[in-house]
């Protein structure tokens, strides 16, 4: 037998979608972080409600590292139609439990495995026959037990992560138990362990953590950040961010008393709309947002182009899945970058917002509200499926302390202690011009809000001087904003001279390639871009360096094609890309291995 | 009250807006003006209008009156949406939306219905020229079958009706109306300002300069020639005796969500503005005989408007701050207990 692996391994659950499987590997993973072990979950499903497979990995990491691992040490085969598939995936020397139906012989058989039957179907039968609908879920909850028992993580802990699970409602959580009990019961008395795989409860690691996901987090950004009018068209992987959100209000922002709401959501006809009313409430002074995904950006384009040019104020959540087209709505990718930074014709560039973790998703939701508002334009914060869909330990939200940013608004006051005011006049230098609202009391309040060419006053214009002078002074609005938004990010360690630049959810996968690389004998830098446009420090950064690996989940390279329209020419050269680009988030070896192999092949390095 | 200003003490220089840039003669600079004088006679206060509109002749017309009033030009065919905003905002705002023919019955058709099936309270006026002048005079949806552009073009596609299309959709307030009849729609306007829902008013506005021609059924002669005038209106605001003495029998009362009243002067005495059936048939009977029904065509006053459904907060969201806002302290603790798990 080999050396104990304890809490550093991952287990592939596979199973067909629609069997109610996402519960129990909820539970599962649940009771692994009560043991205080860190655990990364990784969803991977299909764009299906019922039928398709589907893999859950959940990654166990004592040293916490939240990207998904490459391989799986652990198989729970409950798909017959990946069945040969998932066994040919599984690491060298790994284990298997599979419904004791699968073959385990000729072409499937690989010697190097250990496996572990269980009747699951015929168990499920036995136990229970009579409930119906309920018996495949019930099925689910039987290899619970049986992981339980092989990992050795206590029945009490499975029955807390229950009761977690099912919000306690005792009737669901007892007939769960009873299921764990008899994959638990059928592995202490058929199964002999004789794998390396162990759960060993530690400290330190978890206390005071919270499941979270991406889009949850933002959801409360918006509710935190004063968000009143949510327009969407439901689109994976960014619907249960409004979903979140109308909970979240359908909550709190109800009077219990009269059931008045101090928010309106519409379900828009479709993204155009959605966009449309997001501009169309923030040019009359809420708190607006939409949440899409790439496929909604692209028709977003139009209106997000008015916004900039008319300076109204709107945020776009863009929970980015791969495209192009329609392409895979339910895998991630960081694909709309360069799309959103520049979205619609003519001269147009946009704030666009990097979280990379759970706390960001919901401090740029609520910052991104300020933003817009302190700029007049429109705010897109960036996610993907990866961090909006899965379960990420985080630490709790914070509180809010900051008091809304509702930027340069003149009110009836303000205006009659002025002698004049022009709407697009630029008085603080600074590109951020005053606005009114509509319904301020003030005769002098209203103006002409248009995409069509204007000067100062917002007069219609077409003249070359004017036109040119507007777009000059939108861009120095941009120049601004370079040091309002959030800065990156910057680990430096004594003084390499190798640096990574990364963004989002790369980030987990760069944190466990450093370290990686540390004990191979390399020494990187790190900076982690947060926003654009740019920070000036990521100029000063890639001067330090020698050679800088920007590393994206997208085929092209966009944030590196930013960067090299933008930094000086002669940093230009110390760029290297990195890409992943394969529909699963990005994992640690897709970042050190091109490395590593350039690092071998000193001609690629830029000097 | 003087004779110089409006119920609210304004004058009626207030309500007029920058010169024109349309062609002279243009229908739509008629329906401006009897915009100006509905605003005006209806006493709206300018800081409270919101000017709304898309793409084209018909949309840069908020420029031209109540110069004081916030306008929100947008997209071609994406003013619905950006009126819906606007509105759940700012429920206070008189949202009035100006749109033309291709804006609302092409590219932003959808738009129109959704508008519509969420009874945003706006007043939606489409000024109607049965084709594109800005881009000279292409056929618009709305062309009927058989109408000639200026090169002598026949349209021989299916017109879409806007207003026939309005009640299918559960429109709550469908009128059309002739910019040259002031006498018909600056009451009509009136009314609608004071609905709360979407109000349509569909005004054919020839276009003088590139569908003003013999063989354009969108023409001021075949216009006049066949308008056929369903009933004149009077506008009685909330609050004010109904003074209009009419002959029994001749007139016909709908009493608005304000209190205010619209009152018909029925031509055809059976006329029943709350039918809906009624008034889609009407609808196509007339265009069957090549004629335009005009007058208030549909209306229904119970029906909730879009802030209403939502229960929207009197106060405009706009102007709720952190404490209305935000969750709770306590509550917020509560949320963020550790080790909750996943939720779902």
């Amino acid at each position: 037998m080999p050396a104990r692996n304890v809490n550093d391994f991952t287990i592939r659950v596979a199973t067909v979608n629609g069997s109610g499987s996402q519960s129990s590997n909820l539970v599962l993973t649940n009771a692994i972080a009560r043991l205080g072990i860190p655990v990364a979950p990784k969803n991977v499903f299909p764009s299906n409600i019922e039928g398709l497979p589907t893999w859950f990995d959940v990654r166990v990491s004592a040293l916490g590292y939240q990207c998904r691992a490459r391989d799986f040490d652990v198989l729970l085969a409950l798909n017959a139609a990946t069945w040969q598939q998932d066994v040919a995936g599984v690491k060298p020397g790994g284990a298997v439990v599979h419904e004791e139906s699968y073959p385990v012989k000729g072409d499937t058989l690989r010697e190097d495995l250990i496996y572990y039957p269980v009747p699951f179907a015929a168990l499920a039968k036995e136990h229970f026959a009579d409930k119906g609908d309920l018996r495949k879920y019930l099925m689910n909850m039987i290899y619970v037990g049986v992981l339980a028992q092989l990992l050795e993580i206590p029945l009490s802990t499975i029955e807390e992560s229950l009761r977690t699970q099912f919000r306690s409602k005792a009737s669901a959580v007892e007939l769960n138990l009873t299921a764990v009990r008899v994959g638990l019961e059928y592995a202490q008395q058929h199964l002999e362990k004789h794998d390396p795989w162990r759960l060993v409860p530690m400290s330190g690691k978890t206390d005071g953590l919270m499941f979270m996901e991406g889009n949850r987090a933002a959801a409360l950004g918006c509710v935190m950040g004063g968000c009143t009018v949510a327009a969407w068209y439901p689109i994976t992987p960014s619907s249960s961010l409004c979903e979140y959100f109308i909970q979240y209000c359908d909550r709190y922002r109800v009077d219990k008393e009269t059931g008045e709401r101090s928010v309106a959501v519409v379900q828009a006809e479709d993204e155009l709309a959605a966009a449309g009313i997001v501009f169309g409430a923030g040019w009359a002074g809420a708190r607006a947002m939409t949440s899409t995904s790439g496929p909604g950006i692209s028709l977003m384009a139009e209106y997000a182009g008015y916004g900039y040019f008319a300076e109204v104020p709107g945020v776009i959540f863009d929970v980015q899945r791969a495209g192009p087209s329609t392409g895979l709505p339910t895998r991630t990718m960081q694909g709309d970058v360069s799309s959103a930074y520049t979205l619609s014709h003519g001269d147009t560039k946009h704030i666009v917002l990097l979280p990379g973790t759970v706390t960001e998703a919901y401090e740029f939701a609520m910052e991104a509200f300020n933003l817009a508002e302190r700029f007049q334009t429109p705010v897109f914060v960036l996610s993907d499926l990866d961090l909006g869909m899965n379960a990420w330990l985080a630490p709790p939200l914070p509180y809010p302390e900051k008091p809304f940013d509702r930027g340069k608004v003149l009110g009836a006051d303000d205006l009659s202690s002025m002698k004049s005011w022009g709407r697009y006049r630029d008085v603080d230098k600074d590109g951020i011009t005053y606005r009114t609202l509509p319904g301020t009391n003030h005769p002098g309040a209203g103006f002409f809000t248009r995409g069509t060419g204007h000067d100062e006053e917002a007069r219609y214009s077409e003249l070359p001087d004017v036109w040119q002078r507007n777009l000059d002074r939108l861009n120095r609005k941009t120049e601004t904003a370079r040091t309002s938004v959030p800065a990156p990010v910057v680990a430096e360690r004594k003084n390499a001279k190798v640096a990574i630049l990364a963004y989002g959810t790369t980030h987990h996968a760069v944190v466990e390639a450093l370290d990686f690389l540390r004990e191979a004998g390399i020494e990187l830098n790190y900076m982690r871009v947060r926003a654009l446009p740019l920070s000036p420090e990521v100029a000063t950064f890639v001067k330090r360096h020698d050679l800088v690996y920007v590393v994206e989940q997208n085929r092209d390279g966009q944030l590196y094609g930013i960067l090299r329209t933008e930094l000086p020419t002669h940093l230009i050269g110390r760029l290297e890309s990195i890409r992943h680009y394969n529909g699963v988030p990005i994992d640690a070896h897709a970042i050190i291995d091109p490395l590593l192999d350039a690092q071998r092949a000193p001609a690629v390095v830029a000097d | 009250m003087t004779a110089n200003v409006n119920i609210i003490g304004l004058a009626r220089e207030v309500y007029k807006g920058l010169p024109t840039t349309l062609c002279a003669g243009c229908g739509h600079n008629s329906i401006t003006n009897h915009l100006i004088k509905a605003l005006y006679d209806y006493g709206v206060e300018p800081h409270k209008l919101a000017k709304m509109s898309g793409i084209g002749c018909s949309s840069k017309t908020p420029a031209y009156f109540v110069e004081q009033a916030h306008g929100f030009n947008g997209l071609h065919g994406r003013m619905p949406s950006a009126a819906t905003g606007a509105k759940l905002a700012n429920r206070e705002l008189l949202v009035l939306g100006i749109s033309g023919d291709g804006d609302t019955a092409s590219i932003g058709l959808g738009q129109y219905c959704h508008m519509i099936r969420r009874n945003v309270d706006c007043t939606y006026i489409v000024e109607n020229n049965g084709c594109y002048g800005l881009t000279k005079g292409q056929f618009s949806a709305t062309a009927d079958v058989g109408s000639k552009q200026k090169g002598g073009k026949v349209n021989e596609y299916a017109t879409i009706d806007i207003c026939g299309l309005a009640i299918e959709l559960g429109a709550t307030f469908v009128a059309r109306s002739f910019s040259g009849d002031g006498k018909q729609l600056v009451p009509l306007l009136q009314a609608a300002f004071s609905h709360r829902g979407t109000s349509i008013l569909d005004v054919i506005s020839p276009c003088v300069t590139f569908n003003d021609h013999e063989g354009s059924t969108k023409s001021y002669a075949y216009v006049k020639e066949h308008d056929v005038v369903l009933h004149t209106a009077d506008y009685i605001a909330g609050g004010r005796e109904v003074t209009v003495d009419y002959e029994p029998g001749t007139v016909r009362q709908v009493q608005l969500d304000d209190g205010s009243h619209v009152v018909l002067r029925k031509l055809d005495v059976d006329y029943d503005p709350t039918d809906d059936i009624a008034a889609l048939r009407i609808i196509h009977e007339s265009r069957a005989r090549g004629e335009f029904v005009t007058g208030l065509l549909y209306v229904e006053t119970d029906a909730q408007d879009l802030c209403a459904r939502e229960h929207l907060v009197k106060q405009p969201l706009a102007q709720l701050d952190e404490e209305r806002l935000r969750i709770g302290r306590e509550e917020w603790q509560k949320l963020m207990e550790p080790a909750a798990g996943p939720s779902k």
